[in-house]
């Protein structure tokens, strides 16, 4: 306790106060010190303690002083502690309460709790050491070594340890930065190109078409301009609807060679493979798709029960194909859903769909045994 | 006489329990006729679950299918929701077969007996089940809960009133 001085308990320029928390009487090492409970107050320079009854009586002590400090948990009848463990007093040190303890620790006895919250903000403090940035005005007396105090013990280790935390941080950013000046950089070209193309697009004549070309063909390898991208025609549904079109055009062949309907995986994997470059997520292609019928096109979207999604033509008739289901089963007795795939040519996945819907028809029955499963005409 | 079994038996899909649901209801009625004449003509008046499962009624080994356990209670269901069947355990492991109601017996009973102008008289219960006189009868050989159930039916209408006697029941007919 002899570590403290008297204070007014004003708080210097560049000191902020962190926490506060009454109810705290002190203790000389094990010993209740001679000052009655008052409120403990945390800033980022001092710890500082002043008497509940009497505001006059205040005192504190610089967190440099501060070795270590640990909780102690709460007993019976004892409240929780938190135990400082303190340098020696400097010997130019100020007047305090206590002219000299046998004691190097002090502890703060929290009779009204708030010892957990108080650790934490003074543990902060002590690794952040922000007293050490932001001098005071007022002298503060340091341990026996001016500036950097011992690296030595707990202590010192946890400070060792937070300067390699700070150099590692300090490295990874200087790495980012060169990323994101590159990046700055990729924005500039591609606003640059933008430029120049447009300004081709408005001053057709004073390009040569060769240069013209060539110069479109740049853009091209770099990926921008003539497929429909989002750059050129914008994100969401603008972009959806032309690709919808797109679609539209491409998907009328393929469709027909299939019999009228694709699933919607397998037309997924056609367009991409037409376009090469510039691929289609997944996500772009079904949002195409569910414009198919607003805008009027002659294909349609459709999902099954089962949550298979297809595109359609919308000229196929599921009454037709039900019915020619039908007839293929009682024309071989029974179908599984593989041999009827095979018959119509279609992927395995389809034609299931296609015997479900005319079960649910109750145009069919099925047969689910061992050998696996079959589809009978419904005789029921 | 063999059994006649109705095509159904024999097609495949019979032994798969449909999803469609109108498919699935002519399926089940299908299935529940099927039982009741099977135990008619066996004159099984009581099932097993377990043995069922390998009588030739559920199992078809001609075209290799069977009703799985589940489809098998389904149908056992069916059956009890119509009044044809009665648990006899809450484990729902053996069943009585009332491919006749009780209702119906007790009116075959009472034909007999006001046929041949025995109103009014008593007999034991044995008598009427297995007695020389009841030979020719549908009602010949029927176990003797199912007996005393008609009986009860019969009691319930006022016709006949079931007495107790030292060795056994008997049965006055009004």
């Amino acid at each position: 306790m002899d570590r403290f001085v008297w204070t007014n308990g004003l708080l210097e320029m560049n000191e902020t106060l962190v926490i506060q928390q009454r109810g705290v009487r002190l203790y000389d090492g094990e010993e209740k010190a001679k000052l009655d409970v008052g409120v403990v107050l945390l800033s980022t320079h001092r710890l500082l303690w002043r008497d509940q009854k009497n505001h006059e009586c205040c005192i504190c002590i610089p967190l440099s002083q501060i070795i270590f400090f640990e909780e102690q948990a709460a007993g019976i009848g004892k409240s929780a502690k938190i135990v400082i463990h303190l340098h020696p007093a400097p010997e130019n040190k100020e007047p305090g309460p206590y002219q000299h303890s046998k004691y190097s620790f002090i502890e703060l006895s929290f009779k009204e709790h708030g010892q957990i919250e108080f650790y934490r903000r003074l543990t902060e403090e002590m690794t952040q050491k922000r007293w050490e940035n932001t001098p005071v005005s007022q002298p503060i007396p340091t341990g026996p070594k001016a500036g950097r105090t011992r690296a030595v013990g707990i202590v010192g280790i946890e400070r060792k340890l937070e300067e390699k935390r700070k150099e590692t941080d300090k490295n990874i950013s200087e790495a980012f930065e060169d990323l994101s000046k590159l990046m700055e950089k990729a924005k500039e070209m591609v606003e640059l190109s933008k430029s120049i193309a447009n300004k081709i697009k408005d001053k057709q004549g004073d390009i040569t078409e060769d240069e013209t070309i060539r110069f479109k063909s740049y853009l091209l390898s770099m990926g921008i301009a003539n497929p429909v991208t989002r750059e050129t025609h914008g994100s969401g549904t603008q972009y959806h609807i032309q690709l919808a079109k797109q679609l539209g055009d491409m998907l009328q062949a393929p469709l027909e060679e299939r019999g009228g309907m694709m699933a919607l995986t397998e037309v997924y994997c056609l367009v991409n493979r037409a376009r090469g470059m510039e691929l289609l997520s997944p996500d772009d292609l079904v949002n195409a798709c569910k414009m198919f019928e607003s805008l009027k096109l002659p294909l349609r979207l459709r999902v099954f029960d089962s949550g298979v999604m297809v595109v359609q033509l919308q000229s196929h008739s599921e009454e037709e194909m039900i019915a020619s289901a039908l007839d293929n089963v009682s024309d071989k007795g029974s179908l599984t859903a593989e041999e009827f795939a095979k018959l119509l040519g279609l992927s395995v996945l389809l034609a299931k769909e296609r015997l479900l819907l005319a079960e649910k028809m109750g145009h069919l029955c099925r047969d689910d045994s061992v050998e696996g499963l079959r589809f009978y005409p419904n005789l029921f | 006489m063999s059994f006649e079994w109705p095509w159904q038996y024999n097609f495949p899909p019979f032994f798969t329990l449909q999803p469609n649901v109108d498919t699935r209801q002519k399926q089940l009625a299908a299935w529940c006729s099927l039982v009741l004449s099977y135990c008619r003509h066996q004159k099984l008046y009581t099932l097993d679950v377990l043995e069922a499962q390998e009588s030739p009624v559920f199992n078809n080994k001609k075209i290799e299918r069977k009703l799985s356990v589940e489809a098998i209670q389904v149908v056992f269901e069916e059956l009890r929701k119509k009044g044809n069947l009665e648990w006899l355990d809450k484990n729902k492991s053996r069943c009585l077969i009332m491919w006749r109601r009780p209702e119906e017996w007790g009116k075959l009973i009472y034909q007999w007996v006001s046929k041949n102008g025995m109103v009014n008289s008593v007999f034991t219960l044995y008598e009427l089940a297995n007695g020389d006189d009841t030979e020719k009868e549908e009602f010949h050989g029927l176990e003797d809960w199912m007996l005393l159930r008609s009986l009860q039916a019969l009691q319930a209408e006022g016709k006949a009133e079931i007495i107790t006697m030292d060795d056994g029941k008997g049965v006055k007919f009004f």
